[in-house]
């Protein structure tokens, strides 16, 4: 990234001043190696979002940032229905409500290790991934409505799940005001089949191992202790998502100068919150991420199903739920002063500080649990919110690592059987009906998960709490 | 005769068509958007179905007609290798032709999500040929 005009505020936080068409500023949260390594495009980006109507505070990138669509992947920003603030399509994504789920259980890697061909086997066989793939179940109009409105307790109204597991999900794993009236048939369609789907590209079922642990009582709280096998889910709203996605993000586009919206790129498609536009897009967009709920709760049940045929009586328990891509309601002080803003995190974590009343009873003496997604090979973390980040950008941290090469450059560097196969040295299995795909994804296309997760605890976005390493990975 | 490349994009994948034509331009990205997933030549065009979608502008059409070619391979669970397009007007119909997703021989490496407006652009070049790309989000 070109660094002129960044202005380097702290160690990790570099700071760039409104000019032009910017309300506010924008500010990106790295070290100087990862800032030299983003894209000119995040910080042309990150200056746009600054330059909507109604933005408060500034346009923020996580450290993980990188090149996205209107909003860069890795961005934060809120703003204010009273203040003129908009609501943006391309702000949350196509994947609405991707996000990851943690399961932690008794199990040791030990347990895994002597089960982990046969486990591989039978949770590829259960868990339905990639490109065509279809779920179990068939809604009708009538349940599809239900599922919509009610996210991840209708999955454990019908039988997936058990009621504990909402108490471990973002908004009790239902999100409300949803819509189910501003989706198009389109968007119910691309639904039909594909409740209870993983999807393909980075997402995944990992069975994995606590292979360190940082903050001990923190850690103890969530359940994670070092040599026990946890699961992480990482997926979201599959077609329903992506078509709210693509039917918004044409019609703000189209409706974006009767608003008055002088757009410096038209991906950064929005409308005014308190337009009809905007809020059919918000209760389209809590529908679908109340489909999210469900898929990854209906996932977690045909998980522990398969792990019941292998290891009879273990019990897996929801650690915690929690989307980063969506636009959320939600109170912050602001000089001082509680402001009701819109938050917009595209590839972006919640990270709730310790004594957050919307952190579950248990955990809030810590903070809420912050789940960063790893690649295959890599390793995941469990973070936990800090009580600084309210303050640096709205209660937010990174998602992941963040890819640093394209698919086309993986597939030319990496060959999909033989990074299954080093990846089964190493003693991780995985599981993908695409070799190229898997090459797509090779842990070497992304960056250092480690660094970026250093960087995020070093700027106060998040505290480090668990490292997870993978040893089932199944890929779609 | 047109061809079809992709181009960089951070996470996601560009796309793009070039023909005498912008109707052979569109045929060409939406060949393009099936090699996102798998290797055309793979394909077998056994199936036909006919699209169309409609927009006043050349390069929304563009984009309309990615989103309908996408929903139509998500809701079919197909893949499709050729594509005649007729554009008249504001109108686009299309035939594309193609099967059934088949995992074994297809391996397909990632759906496509939706089109978007990144690197969106329809425009003649010097020479009069069309070209046609967006970035696709995988």
């Amino acid at each position: 990234m070109n660094l002129q005009g960044v202005r380097r505020e702290s160690e990790y936080r570099w700071v760039i001043d409104p000019e032009g068409a910017m309300r506010a500023s924008a500010v990106l949260y790295a070290d100087a190696a990862l800032l030299r390594d983003m894209d000119d495009k995040v910080r042309q980006q990150l200056c746009n979002v600054a330059s909507l109507p109604g933005i408060v505070g500034a346009a923020y990138a996580m450290p993980d940032a990188h090149w996205g669509y209107g909003f860069p992947i890795g961005g934060v920003a809120a703003f204010d229905a009273e203040a003129g603030g908009v609501v943006s399509a391309g702000g949350v994504g196509f994947d609405i409500s991707c996000g990851v789920r943690t399961l932690v259980s008794g199990c040791s890697r030990e347990e895994i290790v002597a089960v982990q061909e046969r486990l591989a086997q039978e949770l590829a066989r259960a868990i339905p991934a990639g490109v065509g793939s279809t779920g179990r179940l068939r809604l009708s109009d009538a349940e599809m409505d239900a599922m919509l409105r009610g996210g991840a307790r209708w999955a454990v109204s019908r039988g997936y799940g058990i009621e504990a597991d909402l108490e471990q999900i973002e908004e009790s794993g239902c999100i409300a005001e949803a819509d189910p009236a501003a989706l198009s048939q389109r968007a119910r369609e691309r639904q039909r089949e594909e409740m209870g789907t993983l999807g393909s590209g980075n997402h995944y079922l990992e069975v994995q191992s606590v292979t360190g642990v940082y903050d001990e009582a923190a850690a103890s709280a969530y359940g994670l202790r070092a040599g026990r096998a946890v699961v992480s889910i990482h997926c979201g709203s599959r077609g329903l998502g992506h078509q709210v996605g693509t039917d918004y993000l044409r019609d703000m586009a189209i409706a974006a100068p009767s608003f008055g919206l002088a757009l410096p790129d038209r991906e950064l498609a929005c409308a005014p919150i308190h337009s009809s536009l905007g809020q059919r897009y918000l209760g389209a967009m809590r529908a679908a991420m109340n489909c999210a709920l469900a898929n990854r709760q209906i996932l977690t049940h045909l998980c522990r199903e398969a792990f019941r045929r292998i290891v009879p009586g273990t019990e897996w328990r929801l650690l915690y739920d929690v989307s980063h891509n969506i636009c959320k309601e939600e109170v912050h002080v602001i000089d001082g002063r509680p402001r009701r803003l819109h938050v917009h995190r595209k590839g972006a974590t919640r990270a709730f500080g310790p004594g957050d009343p919307a952190v579950p009873t248990a955990f809030r003496p810590h903070g809420q649990p912050v789940l960063i997604g790893g690649s295959m090979g890599t390793a995941s973390y469990v973070l936990a919110g800090s009580a600084t980040s309210e303050a640096l950008a709205f209660s937010s941290a990174c998602h992941g690592a963040g890819r640093s090469m394209s698919r086309h450059q993986a597939t030319r560097q990496w060959q999909g059987r033989r990074l299954v196969d080093e990846l089964a040295a190493r003693g991780i299995l995985v599981r993908s009906p695409s070799l190229r795909g898997v090459a797509e994804e090779a842990p070497g296309a992304y960056k250092s998960v480690e660094q970026v997760v250093d960087v995020a605890e070093r700027a106060g976005l998040a505290r480090k709490v668990a490292r997870l390493e993978p040893l089932v990975c199944i890929k779609g | 005769m047109g061809d079809w490349q992709h181009f960089a994009h951070g996470a996601d994948i560009g796309i793009r068509g070039r023909g005498a034509t912008p109707a052979e331009a569109f045929a060409q990205a939406a060949t393009a958007v099936t090699a996102v997933a798998t290797d055309p030549s793979l394909v077998r065009p056994q199936a036909a179905v006919r699209m169309q979608c409609q927009s006043p502008d050349l390069e929304m059409l563009f984009f309309e007609w990615l989103n309908t070619l996408v929903y139509q391979m998500a809701t079919r669970r197909m893949l499709f290798s050729t594509f005649d397009v007729r554009i008249e007007g504001d109108r686009l119909e299309a035939v594309a032709r193609g099967e059934g997703v088949d995992v074994l021989r297809h391996a397909p490496a990632v759906e496509v999500k939706g089109a978007t407006l990144t690197e969106l652009a329809v425009r003649q070049g010097p020479d009069g040929g069309w070209t046609a790309q967006c970035v696709v989000d995988v």
